[in-house]
């Protein structure tokens, strides 16, 4: 029997503020993920700016994909296909990478795949968890977004619920600028609370009515917010290890319970996390036990493709390219793509 | 020599090729549709109506800025891509010289306007000048492109005291405005040659690349002439302190 040959994903990531770039071999094996983060120029202004985000990516992105054809030891001619992420994400970001997967694919003669970044985050899964295959529930937590979602089969989701209004880590970055931790906000938060007491402050666990999946954390940060102000008035002194760490068990008291029920109700074996947040350490601990409590898998990838990276969208792309989708020269990014839409 | 064109900078898009002193081929869109949906589709169309292969092509040059934020990173982002993949340079031709090109051999001075918001205009004055025994016009700057208010460049054009013509899709938000504040004889450019067209943007690449001003796709980045907003806000906000 002939031999296949091996398919090499080229793939290109810059929906926010890192510019990214990978090849991946058949899927699961990644040859090179480099990433140029632009978090200490965006530092300086208390969030990510999206138009210092998109003058970024277009200085670093020929480096960025030169380095990763280079690390794999691989030229554009080896490549099988060339997948981007169009969407969700800052519109000018976005149109950075696609522009240049676009002119690529052009000029090099090579298929296009449009990639949700979303979707990109849940296979990030797969890189290090070879065995894992769908069906599997996934809660899929950054700064973007909060989803709990279905993986029914590859390229198929179905979201069971998500945030009315801030996402998770979004309401890290609110909560941290406002105990003068800074940005990003994620880990700073997760290093601080693993000095102060998860339960010495009573945080509200909120529940959204008629729709069990669905979260809510604008009213959790107000709580805090509320709770900071008060101190202030009362004169009494804050402790912020306190503030930070029933903050952070808050937020993950509700995910694990969201998706814990979700698991129950559709009687999943195997449940993964996926995203920024996802590499919070307070967040996989609770996981792990709560999972090995009911005997369910529980997966979650390695930091570095926890947070945005090339590599997560190489290997979304690859099942998309098995499934013969193709994206034409026409293809825009679009900023509020909803997942399992194309 | 082959010169592949672009010009994403305004609310046109265009893409052209050049061979030496021959256009091969142009194609124009001032429509609607989003330059990202319409860019690639164009250079596709033209790539298949003249045969063109894409490794014959010695360089890329694009309007390089200034002009739409969002627009200038689509073309150079899709120029870059190019010279990825075909390993070759990228011409940065400046947006507002390309636009002033299209009144080759003109008499008067030359004044393109591209609206650039909060009552600014990205302009320049140009004139054309042929040397006696010369056979071809050279194009100087009167004044290099810049970002302006639209007062400013209006007494520069009353001090210079001589006939202009204004072209560029900031003509038609500030003629009101012209008439009143320009007290020299001006005329507007006709619509075959009041817009950029990324012929005049691979004319003026060729005169570059024959001085050997290129970059590597890599340095390439646009030229906005103008911070971002984030930036100019905190530049303000740390003069006051």
């Amino acid at each position: 029997m002939e031999k296949t040959e091996d398919v090499l994903i080229l793939a290109i990531e810059s929906s926010c503020d890192e510019t990214a770039a990978a090849v991946i071999k058949n899927g699961r094996e990644v040859l090179s993920n480099v990433i140029s983060s632009q978090i200490a120029l965006h530092t300086l202004y208390g969030g990510v700016v999206p138009e210092i985000a998109s003058r970024k990516h277009i200085e670093k992105i020929n480096q960025v994909i030169e380095e990763a054809l280079q690390e794999a030891g691989v030229t554009l001619e080896d490549i099988t296909a060339i997948a981007v992420t169009y969407g969700p994400g800052l519109v000018g970001a976005l149109l950075v990478g696609v522009s240049a997967a676009k002119a690529i694919s052009f000029a090099a003669n090579k298929p296009l795949i449009g990639v949700h970044h979303i979707e990109g985050h849940i296979c990030a899964n797969y890189i290090e968890n070879k065995q894992l295959e769908p069906p599997f529930a996934c809660l899929v937590v950054s700064g973007g977004h909060t989803h709990l979602v279905v993986v029914k089969d590859y390229g198929e989701y179905e979201i069971l619920g998500k945030t009315r209004d801030d996402a998770a880590g979004e309401a890290f970055d609110k909560v941290a600028r406002a105990i003068g931790l800074g940005y990003p906000g994620g880990p700073k938060i997760d290093k601080l609370s693993k000095e102060g007491n998860p339960d010495a402050i009573a945080f509200p666990r909120a529940k959204v009515a008629n729709a069990v999946y669905d979260f809510s954390f604008s009213g959790l940060k107000s709580a805090v917010l509320n709770y900071l102000n008060s101190c202030e008035m009362k004169g009494f002194e804050v402790n912020r290890a306190d503030v930070a760490a029933s903050f952070q068990k808050a937020v993950i008291d509700v995910l694990v319970e969201h998706a814990m029920e979700a698991v129950k109700e559709y009687g999943f074996t195997k449940l993964a996390i996926a995203g920024g947040v996802a590499s919070n350490s307070g967040l996989r601990e609770a996981f792990e036990k709560a999972c090995a409590k009911r005997k369910i898998e529980f997966y979650h990838p390695s930091p570095i493709f926890c947070t945005d990276n090339a590599a997560m969208i190489g290997v979304a792309g690859y099942y998309e390219y098995l499934k013969g989708s193709r994206s034409g020269y026409d293809l825009n990014a679009v900023p509020n793509l909803k997942l399992g839409e194309r | 020599m082959k010169i592949l064109a672009l010009d994403s900078s305004g609310l046109v898009a265009s893409v052209a090729v050049i061979e030496n002193d021959n256009l091969i081929a142009e194609y124009t869109m001032n429509h609607k549709k989003t330059h990202s949906q319409t860019l690639v589709p164009m250079l596709d169309e033209i790539r298949n109506m003249i045969e063109l292969d894409m490794e014959t092509i010695d360089a890329i040059a694009l309007a390089a800025g200034p002009g739409s934020f969002t627009g200038l990173r689509i073309g150079s982002a899709t120029a870059k891509g190019l010279g990825l993949a075909l390993n070759k340079p990228v011409i940065a031709v400046p947006t507002v010289d390309a636009l002033a090109y299209n009144l080759y051999g003109s008499t008067s001075v030359i004044c393109p306007l591209m609206d650039a918001r909060r009552n600014q205009v990205y302009t320049g004055l140009y004139e054309f000048v042929r040397e006696p025994e010369s056979t071809i016009y050279e194009m100087k700057h009167v004044l290099e492109q810049c970002a302006v208010d639209i007062q400013e460049i209006a007494d520069k054009i009353n001090e210079l005291g001589r006939e202009v013509i204004f072209l560029g899709d900031g003509v038609s938000v500030f003629a009101e405005k012209l008439a009143d504040i320009i007290k020299v004889p001006y005329s507007f450019a006709p619509a075959c040659c009041n817009r950029q067209r990324a012929a005049c943007v691979a004319t003026l690449g060729q005169v570059l690349y024959e001085k050997g001003i290129v970059q590597t796709a890599a340095e390439h980045a646009p030229d906005y002439l103008r911070l971002s907003q984030a930036e100019r806000e905190r530049a303000e906000a740390q003069k006051n302190v």
